[in-house]
């Protein structure tokens, strides 16, 4: 434990007779103090603030040459200035429905084995390994799935739903993002069960309960708020992903329903064709879609956010 | 049951060394001793919830009905079927009274006469008339005595043929402690109850056999608990035979 | 309850039969477990097995294919060389003239030796300005949420916001710092600097959040002997808080300057690219995310191979910065421990 060292000198004479002056330097070391931390938390508040102001300002010409045809157009092309970002909006939705429906039983069924069916000692590795798992930065995943795998999604792709199926695609998109998430949807869950009260999973053994009857009944329920708000925190994650995405996704502005085809995401779009100055009226639109990408995940993380912090307070309160 | 040459260690740490006692059927047995001696840790090895602690080993035998429960054509699940356990705590899950009472029956598969076999649990663990008008309230409600209660209750409700019971008045006020020593005293006339306990009066008055275990400190300074007496809690407490037995209940120990 | 006493007690057959029947009662080895159960359990238990290898194969399929390709490409040279252009023209050019004119000449038709030192220094100037910024506004904003304004609602907002900016897609910030920095000053605006800019939003609510949780395990008795020694609220801070949370400060920022180092998205808009050495903060400069990213797109084998030396630099770095954090937070566990 750390010593406090007692301030020696203030206890002799000599120091006592300016007591008053030490008191008044003392106050104002504390008010400065907080001051400075108020405004480094203020930073914050301050950069979101900053973030909605500067990108809607910079989007705003976009928004008002497009009107209500920038959500709902279907095509974006910088020759005839048309941007509707439908096609994008499609394609961001679809991968990251895609990644949640794989990636939370994967995630759920992780965060249950490390608490009830994981033997002790394999248990440390794997939360070790999920970690890396979630180390790994997203270029990498993007690199790896369009060079080394591309043709394994192809040929699995093709064999399930035929010959026109492609290695970069919407489906191959949604799996890596699944990858991705799953270490954000098992953390979550992962701590609320473990504050899951041990007598609870003890009593239901005590009645005759089976390891997955336990699960089922006992932790799942009291995991259930921090679940909820996990799958929804992967769910922002996977909407704003951007690198691996843009690298595997296909990069074709189309509505398509068959999810083995290239689509494209608005973080994709963004990725793959701003690239500044001199591109026109297309620059503001494309921020455009950043600011639709931010209010989305915006409002899906507030969202997540309270529900986890209800489940976290329900937890800590038992 | 009896218990025959048990040891058990967690990890490399022998908690418990050789205990032999048998439990007599229909009879109310305490387990006393000071804390730390492995009272719990005997107490969870009758109904194998040792098994959920890792590292956990259990040696010698435990036999329920002449079957030893650690055989390996024996399954834990089916064990505790058959042995009911009453935690320290009360601890009812964050359902209703009823969903609570009616838990095990639901996992054993028992659909008839649900509403009923509830009811009967609740009157054996004397709640009933306490809760039977809001059976749909949250048990999380419930004061700590009747919560206890409530969890004996629905330990009974799969009829178990031993009821455990790890320090239940511990967290009860002497009102309640009582009720349930009432209660243990009936139940006694259906099914074998061990239970342990840090309240000597409470083995003396509401028990019909005593074990007492204490902790031996070897030269290496591991602490592993032994059985010193078994006998009838009247004689027990009259007639110690051994020496740490009458320290201990004289109030002289350690 | 006074009145029930009245009642008569119930009957001790009740009307419904037993759970278990005597025969299985007595026995235990009866298997009353019904087969359902079982089977449900076991096939539950196998899922859980799944779910894991689910998680882990392609974590092992990623470190095996950059291993694969990446570690041949890695060397002193590859570290520490420019970036080799890849437009393929040389290879064209060369197709056309003999090897005796070629040697005459001294034109060089080999393929260029890849090499990454530009980005391998850019994302260090990057990561490391952004580090720079956002550590230090991280955890003073934390010690204002946990120990100045603890409790207060703007500490409970600020917590919140942190939260969500977590959330928050990293190409909005790359976006933010474009609108916000760089076209202020034109192409000039390009530099590590904007990107460390972009970076350190990014890093910022990640270090005040875990900044907070580690200074949440720092005792009260702590603060209150600060306070009963006579020492003000912000000397108790400086000199027992945050030295006794400091392992958990490193880890956690080590964590934050980790996932910064690799980021591509805040980075793509803001740092220009280059392919020869910039140890400047300003002018434009690349990353080892960002040539990843285009060697990725590119079909070209020397791009392509560029981009897997770097995601294995890349990679050795981040898990080098984790394993480094977790080192730190078990000394610190371990030192908590006595
Ligand atoms: N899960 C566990 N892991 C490791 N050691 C344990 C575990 N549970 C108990 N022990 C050790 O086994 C010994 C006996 O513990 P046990 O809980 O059985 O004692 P007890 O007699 O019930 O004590 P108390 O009266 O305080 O409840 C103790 O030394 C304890 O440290
Ligand atoms: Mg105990």
């Amino acid at each position: 434990m750390t010593t406090v060292r007692t301030p020696s000198p203030s206890v002799l004479p000599a120091h006592r007779t300016d007591g008053r002056n030490r008191a008044r330097s003392g106050r104002r070391l504390d008010r400065a103090f907080s001051g400075l931390t108020l405004t480094a938390g203020l930073t914050i508040l301050a950069t979101l603030v900053g973030v909605v102001l500067a990108t809607a300002t910079f989007a705003w010409p976009a928004f008002r040459a497009g009107g209500i045809g920038f959500f709902t157009g279907t095509t974006w092309s910088s020759q005839t200035n048309t941007f509707g970002a439908l096609p994008m909006i499609y394609g961001t939705v679809v991968t990251a429905v895609i990644a949640i429906i794989l990636a939370v039983p994967a995630s759920l069924g992780v965060a249950l084995f490390l608490t009830e069916v994981c033997p002790r000692r394999l248990r440390g590795p794997i939360v070790a390994l999920i970690d890396l798992l979630a180390a790994i930065p997203s270029v990498v995943f993007g690199l790896v799935g369009v060079l080394a795998f591309h043709n394994v999604f192809q040929t699995v792709f093709r064999a399930i739903t035929g010959p026109k199926a492609n290695g970069s695609s919407l489906l191959t998109a949604g799996i890596i993002l699944a990858f991705m998430i799953i270490p954000i949807i098992t953390s979550i869950p992962r701590e609320g069960i473990a504050t899951v009260p041990g007598h609870h999973r003890e009593a239901s053994y005590a009645l005759g309960a089976t390891r997955w009857e336990v699960l089922r009944t006992a932790i799942l329920p009291a995991g259930s708020g921090g679940i909820t708000g996990a799958v929804m925190l992967g769910l922002g994650r996977a909407l704003g992903e951007t690198i691996a995405v843009a690298l595997v996704v296909g990069s074709a502005i189309q509505i398509t329903p068959d999810i083995t085809q290239p689509g494209t995401t608005m973080a994709e779009i963004i990725a793959n064709r701003f690239n500044g100055e001199g591109m026109g009226i297309e620059r503001n639109a494309l921020m455009g879609l950043g600011v639709v990408l931010f209010m989305i995940t915006i409002a899906v993380n507030v969202a997540a956010r309270v529900v986890v912090n209800r489940a976290q307070r329900r937890n800590a309160g038992t | 049951m009896t218990l025959n040459g048990l040891s058990v260690f967690y990890g490399e740490n022998l908690a418990v060394r050789d205990v032999s006692f048998g439990v007599a059927a229909n009879r109310i047995t305490a387990i006393i001793g000071p804390s730390g001696c492995g009272k719990s840790t005997v107490l969870r090895s009758l109904n194998r919830m040792n098994d959920l602690i890792d590292g956990c080993r259990v040696i010698g035998d435990v036999a329920y009905r002449g079957i030893d429960i650690y055989a390996p054509d024996v399954e834990a699940v089916e064990v505790r079927r058959r042995i009911g356990m009453v935690f320290q705590r009360p601890t009812p899950f964050p359902k209703s009274i009823y969903q609570n009472v009616v838990y095990g029956l639901k996992l054993a598969g028992i659909h008839d006469a649900r509403d009923d076999r509830v009811e009967h649990a609740l009157r054996q663990a004397a709640l009933w008339d306490e809760v039977s008008g809001r059976l749909d309230s949250s048990a999380l409600g419930l004061s700590g005595g009747q919560q206890q209660r409530l969890c004996i209750a629905r330990a009974l409700a799969v009829e178990p043929d031993v009821l455990l019971m790890d320090e239940p008045c511990s967290a009860l006020d002497p009102i309640a402690t009582a009720r349930i020593e009432d209660l243990m005293a009936e139940l006694s006339e259906r099914l074998t109850i061990v239970i342990v306990t840090h309240n000597l009066a409470q083995a003396a008055r509401a028990s019909h056999d005593t074990a007492f275990l204490t902790t031996e400190v070897d030269d290496h300074g591991n602490r592993t608990g032994v059985l010193v007496e078994v006998a009838p809690t009247d004689r027990l407490f009259a007639h110690p035979i051994d020496e740490r037995t009458e320290q201990y209940i004289t109030g002289r120990f350690g | 309850m006074t009145d029930t006493a009245l009642l008569p007690k119930p009957s001790t057959q009740p009307g419904f039969g037993p759970v278990l029947e005597p025969s299985q009662r007595t026995d235990v080895r009866a298997k009353t477990v019904s087969a359902g159960r079982r089977r449900t359990d076991k096939v539950a238990t196998i899922a859980l097995w799944c779910a894991v290898l689910a998680a882990v194969v392609p974590l092992g399929a990623v470190i095996t294919v950059l291993v694969a390709k990446g570690f041949g490409v890695v060397n002193w040279h590859f570290l520490t060389s420019d970036i080799p252009s890849v437009t393929g023209q040389t290879t064209a050019a060369c197709r056309d003239i003999t090897p005796a004119f070629r040697a005459k000449y001294g034109i060089n038709c080999s393929p260029p030796a890849p090499g990454m030192g530009p980005a391998i220094v850019g994302t260090l100037i990057s990561t490391g300005l952004a580090a720079a910024l956002a550590i230090p506004i991280g955890i003073l904003g934390a010690v204002y949420c946990n120990e100045i304004g603890v409790r207060t609602r703007l500490a409970s907002a600020i917590r919140f916001f942190a939260d969500v900016m977590i959330g928050v897609p990293s190409i909005v910030m790359g976006m933010f710092i474009y609108t916000a920095w760089v076209v202020r000053f034109g192409t000039n605006g390009r530099s590590a600097f904007a990107a460390a800019l972009a970076l350190a939003c990014l890093m910022l609510p990640i270090v005040l959040r875990s900044a907070e949780e580690m200074l949440r395990l720092v005792p009260d008795e702590l603060r209150h002997a600060n306070l009963a020694l006579g020492g003000r609220p912000s000397q108790g801070v400086i000199r027992v808080v945050l030295p006794a949370a400091l392992p958990g400060l490193i880890s956690g920022s080590l964590l934050a300057v980790a996932r910064a180092a690799g980021e591509t998205a805040p980075v793509l808009f803001t740092i220009g690219v280059t392919l020869s050495l910039n140890t400047s903060p300003f002018g434009e400069n690349t990353t080892l995310a960002q040539q990843i990213f285009s060697g990725a797109k590119s079909g070209l084998p020397l791009a392509n191979q560029l981009a897997w030396g770097a995601a294995f630099t890349l990679v050795a770095i981040v898990f080098g910065l984790s394993a480094l954090a977790r080192f730190v937070a078990s000394r610190s566990s371990k030192v908590q421990k006595g």
